[in-house]
């Protein structure tokens, strides 16, 4: 089980109390399709994906950002307990989404870096431990389940 | 591939940045270091404390590196040429600590620039170090 110290605990509920869950949901989300252009191949009935502007514009892409984020939000009110947490989650991403795993790792990388803009000094490097932590326990978690 | 708009986009996010490179190098590692200990493996001849001379040297010497990449875009094997031999044949740091430093690179430019590192710059920014990190690993076997 992943151990979590109490300041670990502490910068990682401290910097999500001031996460805006639509914004950062969706621009990270956005991110991914822009910067990792492969991961579009789990959204084509997003419809137009076919530059920066589209992606960012798309309303499709800013609600499930929403959603992945919001879903996210679970794994730090359950900091002991991710596993479990997103027992159902991996499940769906294996055998109905087939989504590769290392895509949970891109999007982890790329909400880092989502933060890093939003809170600018207040990331500090040790937030960005924590974090960086969190987004591997959460990608684990989610790849836990496939067989 | 670099296109025409990412080399711009890059040249113009580095200029903004490079004026105070020590300080960018510093974090960097700084940041790699915390974030990823195990990287400290590769320093044990370091004072690893928060701003030692070796952590700000060593910084100031890899944005210079990224300085000079960003001056060759177009030849970035030639222009790594030494470096690439250097971690090839002296270092030997596993490659998979490149993609750790180019996240941790990032993470300064995000947090020195905020909204300017727009989604179209970190595109470029990430398909840039992937390439270096690629030219780095080229000579490994």
């Amino acid at each position: 089980m992943v151990h979590w110290t109490a300041e670990e605990k502490q910068l990682i509920t401290s910097v999500w109390g001031k996460v805006n869950v639509e914004e950062c949901g969706a621009e990270a989300l956005a991110r991914l399709l822009i910067v990792y252009p492969w991961t579009q191949r789990f959204f084509s009935s997003f419809g137009n994906l076919s530059s920066p502007t589209a992606i960012i514009g798309n309303p499709k892409v800013r609600a499930h950002g929403r959603k992945v984020l919001t879903s996210f939000g679970e794994a730090v009110k359950n900091l002991d307990n991710i596993k479990t947490t997103f027992s159902k989650l991996s499940e769906l991403h294996c055998e109905k989404l087939h989504v590769d795993p290392e895509n949970f790792r891109l999007l982890g990388d790329i909400l880092i870096i989502v933060l890093a803009s939003h809170f600018a000094r207040d990331f500090t490097p040790a937030c960005q431990f924590a974090w960086q932590k969190l987004v591997g326990v959460v990608a684990h978690a989610l790849a836990r389940k496939y067989h | 591939m670099l296109t025409a708009d990412d080399k711009k986009m890059i040249q113009q996010t580095w200029d903004k940045v490079s004026g105070h490179a020590e300080a960018v190098g510093e974090e960097a590692l700084w940041r790699l270091f915390i974030t990823y200990p195990q990287t400290k493996t590769y320093f044990p001849h370091f004072d690893l404390t928060r701003g030692s001379e070796q952590v700000r040297s060593h910084g100031k010497k890899v944005v210079n590196a990224l300085t000079n990449a960003i001056k060759n875009m177009d030849n970035l094997s030639q222009a790594l040429s030494e470096l690439s031999n250097l971690h090839a044949y002296n270092l030997r740091v596993d490659p998979v600590n490149f993609k750790l430093l180019s996240q941790c690179f990032q993470v300064v430019l995000a947090v020195n620039l905020g909204k300017d590192y727009t989604p179209e710059v970190h595109a470029a920014f990430d398909k840039f170090l992937s390439a270096v990190a690629a030219v780095l690993a080229e000579k490994y076997r």
